[in-house]
């Protein structure tokens, strides 16, 4: 894995250009670029890869020497990932929480700290924790329990956060993920230690993640997957911007062969999946370099800052020994006690997973490179279902999802759920393009019309007259009507210039409307050209 | 002494600003404390205590008196004895509109709560609505909550009128009232002792008949020790039967609301009011709430042994030496008492008893060391003036709070430090399973358990304000009951020597977990049966013989 990250990196930042440090071939992560639809990606697209400087030569020396140093360590990558749940109130009181609000718009006596006011666990956090613990195929415990996590800070109004010390509410488990087609590929498997809740107030879900990752791709795609699945599971909207999904990213590295885990450095300031990946490409790059220059007692334990300015990562705090929490039980708050039936009960009613999706997708013979695109975000998922379920072929459905009705919503900046046309009329419109109703051309220019408007593909049709004309007899009139017209052209092309065949088509699709046939109109043009040769 | 009740200091003026100067210093008895009742005994020498709540009740709805009249008497004599009290760090300005406003609904013939008129002191560490909440602490000086305690919201829904915030140790935390930041309280049975404490200011209040009932809280002993110094009735009930929301946390796994009076049965109505679930208490319990005061019968009516074949054991170790002498005769007093009324006694052994109280030290100390970061002197109380945040942070505390409070943050701190966890808090937690299971074990031989409430009883201010250790020592007798979070009933059972008509002795009875209704019962048979104590303190002794 480790030597197809490097083959990303086009330069070096150390010797030549401090603000460059990797360049990718127009590529960026799959799951940012082709998810059009979602805030996340167009955020992303915003950003232009870094400008290289050198000549190729140069680029290729560097590329040469860092895959090589990069061979001999291997990179052992965590995610540390908090998600804000969306639940419509606080964690341990009955304000009401939107993201964005201005805070301290909604506060009572509890999440002020007030003396004598008592935390009460919304019911919501516990239900949404469970849902992400079995999609993450955790194991739950039954019973656990709140911790007391102390420090003084101004925005902390009690000195304590509430969370999950020891005994987390999900643990073991793990997440399945499918590696973008133009990276080569491939299905991953990568572990999560545990799924605690975590911090007052706001209520928040913290994955941790087994060290299981190691390219700077493979987390970002973890990262990506972990999205999907909140939003799949409606617990969280998952927005990096907004800060609705963090991850913190621990890196470190190891010869090759070596048992002993290297130093490990934490990354934050991570708002999208390509300052994720390109965030640890960097890094493992600095730890590999000063590795491969004996200056490895140089990588201490510290939190290290993404710059996205500058794409490289700065020292925001070197760790100086542990802080003492002084966890201890939540006494206001009673153990968390699951009952199978409960457990159940939230088991069954989760919806189809993106893992699951991607397998059934892949089975009903789409490409990876359309399950990736379907599967990436559950309202175009949940579309193309709908349009499946109307009776649409898949591969058409598919093509016209991801083709037309994509590049729409990209240009107007909407989301599926924005856009006008319903899965229903798109594959009603499938059909009468297959039933030759009308032509794929005035199959176009209706889903348009359907997308900006709405209405229904037979009304449309009725409305504007657009039937295609499949009768012989009419299409030969227009073909006639058009060859004697056009004598000159038509004494040209008998004349042995046969390109003017298009032409003519176009003549005569043109008196039609765009209604004729394109085949029968054809076929019975050739007829008629050539009949007195 | 009583003299001095004649000449009240100019300092008073403090609780009665205006309009109740011309206000005259003898009153009316209290309702029938001084009357014996018609189906009295004619053997018994003393009444035994009666409902002040249900006589009030009487009095009220039969129009023999007002609820202002009856409002009058109590600030009356609150008035009188306030100056060598001091019980009240701050006294309503209310309590007679709200009288009236009971007095008016009467006139109308509307239905009144079954507590109108009563009025109610309330501990200090207890949120009320638009009236100073101190928990005794400069931290929170001039603090007023937005809110009202559960509980008491529950006695004000029912008619009830708050006379005053009692005092009481910082935020709970001492066994003498002599830890408040404001003033020292003294014990209506001698001025120059003690009342107990933490809920000293509703001992002595409840004991000195400043009000009828009144609420603390007890997290180590603060409702039973108090009670046990002041000769009154207070109860501890079962953790969870009392919501917590608005008492200000000193040891959340610990604390309850607890109840005081002058009879066993205001105790229990009392408790009826204010326990059940709440949802704002996450700790509160579902557990059914049964009417506590159902099974009471009149003494006049009990057979010859009311309580035949209840099984009482004798906790052997809070009987041991260390257990002042006066004390233990009067406990043994009460175990003749028992005997007489039919109870089968046997001593019992809690082996983990002595474990109890660094137990209890350590985890309450943890406890507070975490309750009390709120007061960071950034949202309430008093600020101290500083650039920068951490000297904000240490400024504001170093002046707010007292060094008892700070003593025990530090400890608590240091047991929750790493590397010293296992050998403190999580020790202490083990001990306390001990301990639990020790009780449940004790309480399934016996029906109910009893101890002393203190090895001794109240002794001098300032005896054991220097030496934390004896102090903490007298919180022996009912820590145990707090860690294994089980109801305990305190009642006035014997006097020994001391002060200018003796000193009581509390009687401490264990029940099984909210079992509250068991403990009132025996509580009440006792009550009515014991011959020869009156429990009215010295200080009002003529007042109420009038
Ligand atoms: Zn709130």
């Amino acid at each position: 894995m480790a030597s197809m990250l490097f083959r990303t990196i086009q330069t070096h930042p150390f010797l030549l250009y401090p603000t460059t440090l990797l360049r990718r071939n127009n590529a960026v992560l799959y799951c940012t670029l082709k998810s059009a639809h979602t805030q996340t990606a167009a955020q992303e697209e915003q950003q232009k890869p870094p400008q290289i400087k050198g000549s190729p030569q140069t680029r290729q020396a560097k590329t040469k020497t860092l895959d090589k140093i990069s061979k001999d360590y291997e990179t052992i990558i965590g995610i540390e990932t908090h998600v804000q749940l969306s639940t419509l109130t606080k964690a341990f009181c009955s304000c009401p929480y939107n993201y964005g609000t201005q805070p301290n718009t909604s506060i009572c006596p509890i999440c002020m700290g007030l003396p004598g006011a008592l935390p009460v666990l919304n019911s919501k956090v516990i239900e949404f924790a469970v849902k992400l613990g079995l999609a993450l195929n955790c194991k739950l415990s039954l019973n656990s329990k709140f911790d007391r996590k102390q420090y003084f800070y101004p925005d902390l109004p009690k000195g304590y956060q509430i969370s999950q010390f020891d005994i987390p509410i999900a643990t073991g488990g793990y997440l399945d993920v499918d590696l973008p087609v133009e990276f080569g590929g491939g299905h991953r498997r990568f572990g999560v230690t545990r799924v605690d809740l975590n911090r007052a107030g706001v209520p928040l879900l913290e994955i941790v993640s087994e060290p299981d990752m190691r390219t700077g791709l493979e987390a970002a795609e973890y990262a990506a997957e972990l999205q999907r699945l909140v939003r799949y599971l409606g617990v969280s909207n998952g927005n990096m911007q907004e800060g609705s999904l963090r991850c913190d990213v621990n890196v470190s590295i190891r010869p090759v062969g070596q048992l002993k885990f290297g130093t490990k450095v934490e990354i934050k300031n991570l708002n999208s999946f390509s300052s994720i990946n390109r965030a640890i490409d960097f890094e493992i790059a600095r730890q590999a370099l000063l590795h491969s220059q004996g200056e490895d007692d140089q990588i201490v334990q510290e939190t290290r800052l993404w710059e996205e300015g500058s794409q490289k990562t700065v020292t925001m705090r070197k760790k100086e020994g542990l802080a003492d929490y002084r966890y201890f039980p939540e006494p206001d708050i009673p153990e968390v006690i699951l009952m199978k039936e409960y457990v159940d009960s939230i088991q069954s009613s989760l919806p189809e997973l993106p893992e699951m999706k991607r397998r059934r997708y892949e089975k009903m013979g789409l490409s990876m490179q359309d399950v990736l695109f379907l599967a990436n975000d559950i309202n175009v998922a949940q579309f193309f279902d709908a349009t499946i379920a109307n009776g649409a072929d898949v591969k058409l459905a598919a093509n016209w999802i991801m083709g037309d009705i994509a590049a729409y919503m990209k240009n107007e900046k909407l989301t599926i759920n924005d856009i006008e046309l319903t899965p229903e009329e798109l594959a009603e419109l499938i059909a009468s393009i297959k039933s030759a109703t009308i032509s794929g051309k005035i199959g176009k220019e209706i889903l348009f019309e359907l997308m900006a408007k709405g209405g229904t593909v037979n009304g449309i049709i009725k409305e504007k007259n657009l039937v295609q004309i499949v009768d012989p007899s009419e299409i030969e009139k227009m073909v006639d009507k058009v060859l004697s017209e056009n004598p000159k052209q038509l004494e040209q092309y008998r004349g042995g210039k046969t390109k003017l065949q298009g032409f003519f088509a176009g003549q005569v699709m043109k008196i039609s409307k765009g209604k004729a046939n394109p085949g029968l109109l054809n076929k019975i043009l050739l007829e008629k050209l050539n009949a007195k040769c | 002494m009583l003299s001095t009740l004649h000449h009240p200091p100019r300092s008073l003026s403090r609780f009665f600003p205006s309009n109740t100067k011309s206000r005259h210093f003898h009153i009316k008895p209290v309702l029938s404390l001084s009357q014996p009742a018609a189906d009295q005994p004619p053997s018994s020498t003393s009444p035994p205590p009666e409902s002040q709540i249900l006589s009030i009740r009487h009095s009220l709805l039969s129009r023999e008196v007002t609820a202002t009249q009856l409002a009058e008497t109590y600030l009356s004599r609150l008035k009188l004895t306030e100056p060598q009290l001091k019980s009240f760090i701050h006294v309503s300005n209310n309590v007679l509109k709200e009288a009236q406003s009971i007095d008016d609904k009467i006139k109308r013939n509307e239905n009144v709560g079954p507590l109108a008129g009563v009025l109610v002191g309330v501990k200090d560490n207890i949120c009320t609505l638009d009236m100073p909440s101190t928990a005794g602490s400069k931290v929170l000086e001039k603090y007023r909550p937005p809110f009202d305690a559960t509980a008491v919201k529950r006695v004000k829904e029912l008619g009830a009128i708050v006379v005053g915030k009692t005092n009481l140790d910082e935020f709970g935390m001492g066994s003498s009232t002599e830890a408040s930041a404001f003033q020292v309280t003294a014990n209506p049975w001698d001025i120059s002792r003690v009342p107990g404490g933490s809920s000293g200011g509703s001992a002595a209040a409840v004991s000195a008949r400043q009000c009828v009932v009144s609420l603390g809280s007890d997290t180590g002993g603060s409702v039973r020790q108090p009670a046990s110094f002041c000769g009154v009735v207070g109860l501890k009930p079962t953790y969870g039967r009392v919501s917590r929301y608005g008492l200000m946390a000193y040891a959340s796994s610990l604390d309850v609301i607890g109840c005081f009076g002058s009879s066993v049965a205001d105790t229990g109505i009392l408790l009826s009011a204010i326990s059940g679930h709440d949802r704002l208490d996450a700790t509160s319990s579902k557990h059914e709430v049964p009417d506590f005061t159902s099974q009471f019968m009149s003494a006049v009516l009990l057979e010859s042994k009311p309580l035949k074949g209840l099984r009482v054991g004798v906790i052997r170790e809070t009987l041991d030496d260390g257990v002042d002498s006066g004390v233990k005769s009067a406990i043994l007093g009460a175990v003749s008492h028992l005997e007489e009324l039919g109870c089968t006694l046997s001593e019992v052994s809690l082996p983990s008893f002595s474990l109890g109280l660094p137990a209890y030290y350590i985890l309450a100390s943890s406890e507070s060391s975490s309750n009390l970061s709120r007061y960071d002197g950034v949202r309430y109380g008093n600020q101290a003036a500083a650039d920068e945040l951490n000297a904000l942070y240490g400024d504001s505390r170093a002046k707010g709070f007292g060094p008892e409070v700070k003593m025990r943050i530090l400890m608590g701190t240091y047991g929750l430090s790493a590397g010293y966890y296992d050998a403190y808090y999580k020790r202490a937690q083990q001990v306390r399973t001990l301990i639990k299971k020790s009780f449940k074990t004790a309480l399934h031989e016996n029906d109910i358990l009893i101890s002393p409430a203190a090895p001794s009883a109240a002794y001098k201010i300032g005896e054991k304000k220097n030496d934390p250790l004896a102090m903490y020592a007298g919180d022996i007798m009912t820590v145990n009951v707090n860690l294994a979070g089980l109801p305990a009933l305190v009642l006035p059972c014997g006097l020994t020597e001391g002060g200018l008509a003796g000193l009581p002795v509390g009687l401490q009875m264990i029940g099984p977990a909210f079992d509250e209704g068991k403990l009132l019962k025996v509580g009440h048979i006792f009550e009515q049966t014991l011959q020869g104590c009156r429990f009215i303190p010295p200080l009002i002794a003529e007042d109420i013989k009038e």
